[in-house]
């Protein structure tokens, strides 16, 4: 039945698979046909889960419907003289900045994961190190469309930098793991394409390196990126603190000695150009070589404590892979582990002040801890509420938070 | 396909606008998506805020129990003063003014009105510019200019705790103590509040390096509407489920009332550098400033003034020596950390404005210079306001490659309706500024003036912009949302702010016109 009124919808071709269970998984053409899709499921009290390529979040939500955005990809419009691109979101992040080097541009977002598509970015609201000197996720989108759960097609913002006509419903749906529609297209900011592209890699122990970070911090020198890695958090000397400088020539030579000066007891070793994007889409491929990842937030000046809280409660035989955004507070943890550990961390973080996000998980660790949870008083039940504007039926399968 | 013609205006306003709708949704998607959600909510009535009425005196003796005698103001004189904010053509006086002294009699306050049922507008220091923090006469306007202490400064973290009511420069001086300072800049930043900056997403001419309010919001304590306290976002910026603080920043009150706020700060830039070019024509002016941003350079700001402007400053006591046969001043801003890379930026910049077709080109570098190329524009406001009793100031914003074509097209709207308009605005963000000199007491003029705004905020939104980049909607300009947004949009907003709001208590009747009507759009403004 679900099939057949699927097919009636997006025609035979937008039908991709249907399993033992009925399950069917579809790849709609186009807005439209995406909420009348979403209009039939709400109509019909279908469960229904939006998915990308899969690349970040594993496919495994139970649902009666499967909708995919791997049809609705390409960029509409670039118009470099406003630094504004409209992309659909199924296209691969990849492939947009492809599109925007082709006109001197790119897009400030280094997501982790690799392969990432536009909306699995902007739903799940992941930044990567970029957000160091760009700023998060939101503030690289001005506009979007959503289609909500029950098929309303919702636009807001738009390509202009700036604009305060309306309640800011984007920000809302970036970070919102899809749990209030299905984000279709959106208009991304675009930046000149820098000149001078420099790495700075220098490795050893975990105080020495936060302290050389922190000095840098100090000296009113802000870098693209300024993360605290490390491959294995067993291992107390495999830490590395890796700085992106970008910019003009001169001025990323002016940050380098900037730098230098700052942390004058850390050695770095430069990758330039192709050789340190490579290193950081190493970096952000290995976020995914465990299971799990959480996101944790904290002061930068408590980062020694939030990194010891994440260690020690979730600790595991098998290592973690730590990636920490120093200036910002935050660090990003991948590892193997239980749900009771990660209940118990956020529960322990959140008398830290300190907000813990599950990135990524298999659905039965999902499922159980939520995306985000122990929220604050009031929080939750606001949180609750405009669910239900957007998806009165709870027909989304999206573990949004763990009160709900 | 059905039409219909709607009347639809603001609450007190002066004239009314006709908005032709027309029903443009594909037949088969109205069938799909059918209105039933919001014919679900209950209908809201803005004629219950619009019945004359007073506060009961049980609720001002009760407020009077919460903040003191003297923080209650209900006689004429008072209301009077607090009748107007920036928006010099409207004017409504409030059933009375409250100025709470703590963040806990806020909340008490809050909570007596909810028990009234009595609406509430929060003002800081009511230099906003659409209307926003006027209070209607069965309101109670809350004044939070005595919330005005600056709780923390932390350097380490880059991070300030403010109450609302901190002026906007005083924040900065505290935190330039420590080499930092908040960045968002609006014109009015020596007396407007933080608070009123969140209200309405203030922005500002260093907001094209440093952002906006919203980017540098990071947490805030609310008292809703019914009393109840929230606090959203962390102090560390990392969210804490969806965005909430990006949501509540800029929604010009209708959630609730901030009573603390944590910002972030930015390090100051030692090196800074103020070029002033000339240019023959608008539409060269325009073209040079989409050169300077695709140059990869991103200045701190990046100004332009009109020839209307620039005789308006140079007649009046605040001239500063700007050439009146030209057309278009720019004045763009580089600033940094370091010597080296500024005056390298600096020279791109100085190039790519002559060969953009400037006429002259001067560049500031200590900071004597650089008041005096900056002098007229930061007058620009104060010097226009003199030519006539009352000045209105437009905000609209568009894709910067639009900048030639839409100035061009303000000129022709400024001629049609025989009007005098000087654009002043901040070029490298599009966000236009036509200010429309004007005696409001002249009806005839002022139904000219709505015309005209009107026909520039249609054009704004054919080019690709919209109605507001750093004003607001406010009351102003309610009526001119369903040309930005669909009523499937509108209704959606509306849903959301009832989850904050749901008797739309908080600043009633702004931000979102009520009447909404699934299925149409505006095509055309009469």
């Amino acid at each position: 039945m679900i099939e057949q009124r699927v097919q009636s919808i997006c025609g035979k071709e937008g039908v991709i698979d249907v399993d033992a269970h009925g399950c069917v998984e579809v790849a709609p053409h186009s807005e439209e046909e995406c909420a009348l899709l979403l209009s039939a499921a709400y109509d019909e009290g279908w469960s229904v889960r939006l998915c990308g390529k899969g690349g970040w979040i594993p496919l495994d939500a139970p649902a009666q419907l499967v909708l995919s955005t791997r049809r609705l990809s390409g960029v509409s419009d670039l118009n470099p003289a406003d630094m504004v691109m409209t992309a659909r979101v199924g296209s691969p992040i990849d492939e947009l900045q492809t599109a925007a080097a082709k006109e001197g541009t790119w897009i400030a977002l280094d997501p982790p994961g690799a392969s990432r598509s536009l909306g699995s970015i902007l739903a799940t609201g992941t930044s990567g190190p970029l957000a160091t000197g760009f700023g998060a996720v939101r503030g690289r989108i001005l506009g979007l469309t959503f289609v909500a759960a029950d098929g309303r097609i919702v636009r807001v913002g738009g390509r202009v930098v700036k604009n305060v006509a309306g309640f800011d419903l984007k920000s809302l749906l970036v970070g919102s793991f899809g749990a209030f529609g299905l984000i279709t297209s959106a208009h991304v900011r675009l930046t000149a394409m820098p000149a001078a592209d420099v790495t700075l890699i220098a490795q050893g122990e975990r105080e020495n390196l936060l302290h050389g970070a922190r000095a840098i911090m100090s000296s009113g020198t802000t870098p693209a990126a300024m993360e605290l890695i490390t491959p294995d958090t067993h291992d107390l000397n495999a830490w590395t603190l890796s700085i992106r400088v970008v910019g003009s020539t001169a001025s990323a030579a002016a940050d380098r000695r900037n730098i230098s000066a700052a942390a004058s007891n850390i050695e770095f070793d430069a990758l330039d150009g192709d050789a340190g994007k490579q290193y950081w889409a190493s970096i952000s491929a290995a976020i995914t070589g465990y299971p799990i990842t959480v996101r944790m937030g904290s002061k930068q000046t408590d980062l020694e404590q939030a990194l010891d809280l994440l260690n020690d409660t979730l600790d595991e035989d098998e290592g973690a892979m730590a990636s920490v955004s120093v200036l910002n507070g935050v660090t990003r943890w991948s590892c193997e582990t239980s749900v009771a550990k990660l209940l118990n961390l956020r529960s322990l973080a959140a008398k830290q002040d300190w907000p813990v996000t599950l990135e990524r998980a298999p659905w039965d660790v999902r499922s159980s801890v939520g995306h985000y949870g122990a929220y604050r008083d009031g929080v939750g039940k606001l949180v609750a509420s405009l669910r239900g504007v957007f998806d009165d039926r709870d027909l989304l399968v999206v573990p949004l938070g763990d009160q709900e | 396909m059905k039409s219909r013609a709607l009347l639809c205006a603001p609450a007190n306003a002066s004239c009314y606008t006709r908005l032709v709708f027309r029903c443009t949704t594909p037949s088969h998607i109205r069938t799909a998506v059918p209105p039933y959600r919001l014919s679900a909510l209950p209908p809201y009535r803005p004629t219950a805020h619009l019945t004359p009425m007073t506060i009961p005196s049980a609720a001002l003796n009760a407020l009077q129990d919460i903040v003191g005698e003297n923080w209650v103001r209900t006689g004429r004189a008072d209301l009077e003063t607090y009748a107007s904010d920036g928006l010099p053509t409207h004017h409504w006086n409030p059933g009375a003014v409250v100025l709470p002294g703590s963040r806990d009699e806020v909340v008490q306050v809050a909570k007596v009105l909810s028990r009234f049922g009595i609406p509430v507008v929060a003002r800081g220091a009511g230099t906003g510019l659409s209307g926003g923090a006027l209070a209607a006469e069965q309101s109670v306007l809350l004044v939070l200019t005595r919330l005005n202490r600056i709780l923390e400064i932390d350097p380490a973290n880059r991070i300030a705790v403010v109450e609302p009511g901190v002026v906007n420069v005083q924040l900065t001086a505290e935190a330039e103590k420590y080499g930092l300072h908040y960045a968002p800049d609006p014109a009015s930043q020596a007396v407007c509040t933080i608070g009123g900056n969140v209200a309405e997403n203030a922005g500002g001419p260093h907001c094209l390096k440093y952002g906006v309010t919203t980017d540098h919001v990071l947490s805030v304590d609310v008292v809703l509407p019914d009393g109840d306290e929230v606090t959203l976002g962390t102090t560390s910026g990392e969210p804490w489920g969806p965005d909430l603080v990006g949501l509540f920043v800029g929604s010009e009150g209708a959630f609730g009332i901030a009573t603390r706020i944590t910002v972030r700060l930015t390090p100051s830039a030692p090196i800074v550098r103020t070029v002033l070019a000339v240019f023959p024509s608008m539409r060269v002016a325009g073209q040079a400033v989409t050169d300077v941003i695709a140059s990869g350079v991103v200045p701190a700001a990046l100004e332009m003034m009109d020839k209307n402007c620039i005789a308006a400053v140079e007649a009046s006591s605040y001239g500063a020596g700007y050439p009146q046969d030209a057309a278009a001043v720019l004045i763009v801003e580089i600033d940094g950390r370091d010597e080296e890379p500024v005056d390298d930026d600096t020279r791109k910049v100085e190039e790519i404005l002559r060969e953009s077709g400037a006429t002259d080109v001067q560049t500031g570098s200590d900071p004597e210079q650089r008041a005096r190329l900056w002098q007229g524009r930061k007058k620009a406001f104060g010097a226009m306001g003199r030519i006539s009793p009352d000045l209105r100031i437009q905000d609209a914003v568009v894709p910067r490659s639009a900048l030639p074509d839409i100035l061009e097209h303000v000129d022709a709207i400024a001629e049609k309706y025989d009007l005098s308009i000087c654009n002043v605005f901040h070029a490298g963000d599009g966000n236009l500024h036509p200010n429309i000199n004007l005696d409001s007491r002249d009806r005839e003029q002022a139904e000219r003036v709505e015309r005209a705004s009107a026909e520039i905020m249609k054009a704004c939104i054919e080019a690709g912009g919209t109605i507001s980049g750093e004003h607001g909607v406010g009351t102003e300009k309610l009526h001119l949302m369903p040309l930005v947004f669909d009523s499937t949009t509108l209704g959606v907003l509306t849903e959301v702010r009832r989850v904050f709001d749901p008797e739309e208590r908080s600043n009633p009747g702004k931000a979102v016109p009520a009447h909404t009507d699934p299925g149409c759009e505006v095509l055309e403004v009469d």
